[in-house]
């Protein structure tokens, strides 16, 4: 379980995070949401602890993150797996051996058990045959896909998906969406969406968090959003252009 | 916009900044699995792929001061062997080393922070990190490490190329014979002087490593701040490798 308490981050003297409170628990699958500058991707980073806060906690299975030393960080952060917006796949590197870059790294498997587990990943994404091709050489989508084979390498029991559907077609962002829905499922791990695609949160998550300027604002079950009356979530989620209750497509 | 106070405090922040990654890049020296295989990648990369260009630097310097010394010296109270007290020292003590490390600033330093600040506008960087690998030692360790290495190298190649152009171009131009060339080159010989070189070029190789890595480890703002780090890089390196000459120049001469 992951908790956040009380966490508060500036930069340039300009708030990002403030009085920022959350629980992640076991098995579930959360989405922060939030509009662009929100805070959302710093409150990402601070849960692998990529950035330090000024003031509150990140607990991860109890252990307050930034108050040990970095082996350890180092330690939990192989429990998570990322997906960032950009894929952030080794453009040095084969999709093959980016997926196979953390197994290299971080086990003893030899290559035949790595070639398998690599090709295994790759067949969850359901891109099999990308090995051998360059990360330039790939579509966003694919690229996101190749770059979830990497998260998923290691078997972590956290995931983070960092804006999963920005900048893809419809039809692509809703393989993804199901992609994670099918991934969180079978591979039984806690999942945390920072999105503000109301289409993958309904899709994809049991809870919701909505972070506004700064501030958790709401947090409640997908039931609750679809109960809820509050005038700036409402807001949000019809400028978003989704209609809760209703069933309308993803639009371009 | 900066408050005037932020400002003032840029450098001391970049200055920390740098002292921190350097204090973190020593203290994962210990991780020698992590970085092992980019070690020898980027000794190659720094050193044998500038093997060419660094030859041809030192080839044309060692030329063109033998011809000007010839050319200034030319006098029958001054004896040849002069040039060749000229040329070898001033290969040995300063020119190679310091052809050598502008050559690797523009092309190595350049190279190390636009590949560093790439990988941090793309996230690259925060992957490895959120892997759970230390970046530090897997990007910055080995580009330090191959840096201090191989500019010795360098410098010897250099040294070695300059003074056989040098007695090649005296040769050629009659200016002087291979013997009274090496007669003089001996005559004001320190045994000093090619240690310092290479305690020189060890210097320089940490000099544009470090402050390359720096400079595209910490890039901000997507492909302009990519370029702004290259740009950067490369000019700093030249500049302190000129200050760290001075420096070493009164500290061990």
């Amino acid at each position: 379980m992951i908790r956040v308490e009380h966490l508060y981050k500036s930069f340039d003297d300009r708030p990002v995070l403030v009085d920022v409170s959350l629980e992640i628990r076991d098995g579930e699958t959360l989405a922060i949401i939030g509009r662009s500058g929100s805070g959302k991707s710093v409150l990402m980073k601070h849960l692998i602890g990529l950035l330090k806060p000024d003031r509150g906690r990140v607990l991860v299975d109890g252990v307050d993150i930034n108050a040990i030393s970095y082996e350890e960080l180092r330690r939990i952060r192989r429990q998570f797996g990322v997906l960032f917006q950009s894929g952030a796949l080794f453009d040095s590197m084969n999709a093959f051996e980016n997926v196979a870059f953390p197994l290299r790294t971080f086990t003893n498997l030899s290559e035949e058990e790595i070639r398998r587990r690599v090709q295994a990943c790759l067949e969850l994404v359901q891109l099999p045959d990308v090995g051998p091709k360059m990360p330039d050489e790939l579509s966003g989508g694919m690229k996101k896909r190749v770059a979830l084979a990497r998260a998923i390498a290691l078997e972590p029991r956290y995931i983070i998906y960092d804006e999963p559907t920005t900048g893809l077609d419809p039809e692509t962002a809703n393989a993804i969406d199901e992609l994670i829905r099918d991934l969180n499922h079978r591979l039984n791990v806690t999942g945390i969406m920072v999105t503000h695609d109301m289409h993958s949160v309904l899709s994809v998550a049991d809870r919701v968090a909505f972070l506004y300027q700064g501030r958790m604002h709401w947090v409640g079950t997908i039931d609750e959003l679809h109960r809820s009356d509050d005038p700036i979530l409402l807001a949000f989620v019809k400028a978003s252009e989704y209609q809760i209750g209703a069933s309308i497509p993803r639009s371009a | 916009m900066l408050s005037s106070r932020s400002r003032f405090l840029l450098p001391f922040r970049a200055l920390g900044q740098y002292t921190l990654l350097l204090v973190h890049a020593f203290s994962a020296l210990g991780e020698f699995k992590t970085y092992r295989k980019n070690l020898f990648d980027q000794m190659v990369r720094i050193g044998i792929d500038s093997i060419p260009i660094v030859s041809m630097a030192a080839a044309f310097s060692g030329a063109v001061m033998t011809v000007q010394t010839a050319y200034q010296l030319v006098s029958p109270f001054i004896p040849k062997t002069v040039i060749g007290a000229v040329v070898a020292p001033s290969m040995i003590l300063e020119l190679a080393v310091v052809v050598t490390g502008f050559i690797l600033a523009g092309r190595v330093g350049a190279r190390i922070a636009a590949e560093l600040g790439t990988m941090r506008v793309t996230e690259q960087i925060d992957a490895l990190e959120a892997m759970g690998l230390n970046s530090v030692s897997y990007l910055v360790v080995p580009r330090v490490l191959a840096g201090m290495v191989m500019l010795p190298v360098l410098y010897v190649i250099a040294a070695f190329v300059g003074i056989v152009s040098g007695i090649l171009v005296a040769n050629l131009g009659g200016f002087l014979s291979t013997g009274e060339f090496l007669q003089g080159a001996r005559q004001f010989f320190k045994p000093f002087d090619p240690i310092f070189g290479v305690i020189k070029a060890f210097v320089f190789g940490f000099v544009i490593t470090s402050i390359s890595c720096y400079k595209g480890y910490f890039t901000q703002g997507g492909a302009e701040g990519v370029g702004r780090s290259t740009t950067q890089a490369a000019v700093l390196s030249c500049v302190y490798i000129l200050v760290a000459d001075l420096v070493l120049a009164v500290l061990l001469l």
